[in-house]
């Protein structure tokens, strides 16, 4: 029997996976292409008309759109550093063996496993209410005045919920990584006189650099889509202080009911996503070849 | 042997930071499973209480009143039917990539990786549309549907770096046995790689359990999840915070122990294979 023919059925098994994600990724994104074009809004359904760029017009002189572009960036940006940062040091921190060790790992990568709307609201009122809050009490400790977070602070304490929740997702990747670092180097640095900071830059470091370039673009694309930890929160506000693109293209689309106006800033969003996207896969695409 | 004693101290000084880092990250977690055992009015004492009688009522409060477990089905249908149907897609597909490549077998997988790119603001409008003209709003269906798809890359992406470590050898003997492609996937593959697909689904579980931007958009009340449920907390007349604590810790205990037995192996799927 011929070799070809016996391997081709079997590659159809693929199909219905590419198939699957073919039409969810290109209908609905044609979709918000045209809609993007129209005045279209859900409350006046007889009314769609082609409108050309209006609708991009509309979204790029709306002073809330760009308030909206540079919170993310300032969100995604800062939870990165946050989380790659503080993700390294504890990592490294927890690396050698000492009693317990096994639970403090599970204790560190505990809130990765929080639902967002659950951690959102814990740390809004359990931890961060200005009156009652576990945080007022320590403040109060230490005879400072209770900080009122998500009045006066607010992108600060969406920072810090979302930092909360992906810190240990950094951790868990470094600490697993760290693992694969080869003790016998590490024994043989020590053994020369290699002291610790000389160890983690020209040891540790390098070994982490494609966990860390993988931890940020996994992390930045969950960050540009992050939604329910405003939504139960701050809702964009106060004003549009936390308001995301996400979250600005909800308002615009399930609050004001502008499919228009709501799939241009759908577009915004898939660009913005797109940039970082292109890293990843080579990113990804290389760690591929390498084996 | 001089610094034999500071390097002792040393190492006491780190296990004790490491410590109190680890404390400190569960400590909202710890603060939430004991609110949820406190009288809504000490749980918002101040100073907070740390030593209290503790109560099940806000657990009794939430299984009769806030009917927790229609919310609580509905994740475990959404979660579990997503899981089903994923795995039913990606297995073939992912045994298909690992031992019949051809030659855009990579583009394909860096395609597929590249859909999980796509925020999901970019497809919110026409989706809501799409659920609505189709009655679908709503829906469970519709979420298993969407969260299956969420999460297709990373697991087919996933079983095929499990399915790469499986040498062929162990195939090809199946077949001069005379096994089918059926038996020998069924006989021989995913016996050998039961660990791995269990946690390709166990991953796939967590994420669905877990999401809430399509939860919160598409669902009102019958297909609602737990997600939406907390979320319903926000408000700012429910603001009972022992409850809050108590449906919390429901929706998050099971999870969370999932993580805890899996946690070695979620590096995998969640890096795309490029961290083992």
């Amino acid at each position: 029997m011929n070799a070809t023919v016996r391997k081709r059925p079997e590659r159809l098994l693929a199909q219905p996976a590419i198939v699957m994600l073919l039409v969810w990724m290109i209908v609905p994104l044609a979709m918000t292409l045209y809609f993007s074009t129209q005045y279209y809004n859900l409350l006046y359904p007889g009314k769609s008309a082609f409108v050309g760029l209006e609708n991009f017009a509309y979204f790029f002189t709306y002073p809330s759109f760009w308030t909206s572009v540079l919170n993310t960036v300032v969100l995604v940006g800062s939870v990165l550093a946050v989380t790659v940062v503080g993700g390294v040091l504890i990592s490294v921190l927890v690396d050698e063996t000492f009693p317990g060790q096994g639970i403090v790992r599970m204790l560190l990568i505990s809130p990765f496993f929080i639902m967002p709307t659950v951690a959102a609201l814990v740390w809004k009122n359990l931890l961060m209410n200005p009156v009652s809050g576990f945080l007022a009490w320590l403040w109060k400790l230490f005879g400072a005045t209770p900080v009122n977070w998500f009045a006066d602070w607010p992108l600060l304490s969406v920072i810090v919920v979302v930092s909360w929740e992906w810190l240990p997702f950094a951790i868990l990747i470094f600490v697993t990584a760290l693992q694969s670092l080869d003790r016998e180097q590490l024994e043989a640095a020590r053994m020369d006189g290699a002291r610790g900071m000389a160890i983690f830059r020209h040891l540790t470091l390098p070994h982490l650099a494609r966990p860390i370039a993988v931890v940020v673009m996994v992390e930045a694309i969950f960050l540009l889509n992050v939604f329910a930890e405003i939504y139960v929160t701050t809702n964009g506000g106060p004003g549009d202080a936390t308001t995301n693109v996400p979250f600005l293209v909800y308002t615009q689309a399930l609050l004001e009911f502008d499919v228009g106006a709501a799939s241009a800033g759908g577009l915004v969003a898939v660009v913005l996503a797109n940039v970082m996207a292109i890293f990843l896969i080579r990113l990804i695409g290389k760690s591929l070849t390498e084996r | 042997m001089s610094n034999r004693p500071h390097r002792r101290l040393a190492r006491t000084v780190r296990a004790v930071a490491s410590w109190l880092v680890a404390l400190a990250m569960f400590f909202p977690i710890l603060w939430m499973l004991l609110t949820s055992f406190k009288k809504e009015l000490d749980a918002f004492s101040m100073p907070p209480h740390f030593l209290f009688t503790p109560t099940l009522e806000n657990y009794r409060d939430i299984l009769a009143r806030a009917n927790y477990l229609h919310y609580a089905w509905n994740s475990v249908v959404t979660a579990g039917g997503a899981t089903i149907l994923g795995m039913l897609v990606a297995v073939p597909a992912a045994y298909a990539f690992a031992y019949h490549p051809t030659r855009r077998t990579k583009d394909v997988l860096l395609w597929m990786l590249s859909t999980k790119m796509l925020p999901s603001v970019g497809v919110l409008v026409p989706i809501y549309l799409i659920c609505r003209d189709l009655n679908m709003l709503d829906s469970k269906t519709a979420l298993v549907v969407i969260f299956a798809l969420i999460n297709l890359p990373i697991m087919v992406w996933m079983i095929y770096t499990y399915f790469r470590d499986i040498p062929y050898d162990i195939l090809e003997a199946a077949r001069m046995d005379g096994a089918n492609t059926v038996q020998t996937m069924f006989r021989v593959l995913i016996p050998v790689s039961r660990g791995g697909l269990a946690s390709t689904a166990l991953l796939c579980l967590i994420l669905s359990w877990n999401e809430a931007f399509w939860s919160l958009n598409l669902t009102t009340a019958s297909a609602a999840p737990l997600t939406a449920l907390v979320a319903s907390f926000s408000s700012p007349e429910g603001l009972f915070w022992a409850k809050l604590s108590a449906v919390s810790t429901l929706a998050c205990a099971p999870i969370l122990v999932l993580g805890w037995a899996s946690q070695r192996q979620l590096v995998r799927g969640l890096t795309f294979g490029a961290v083992k």
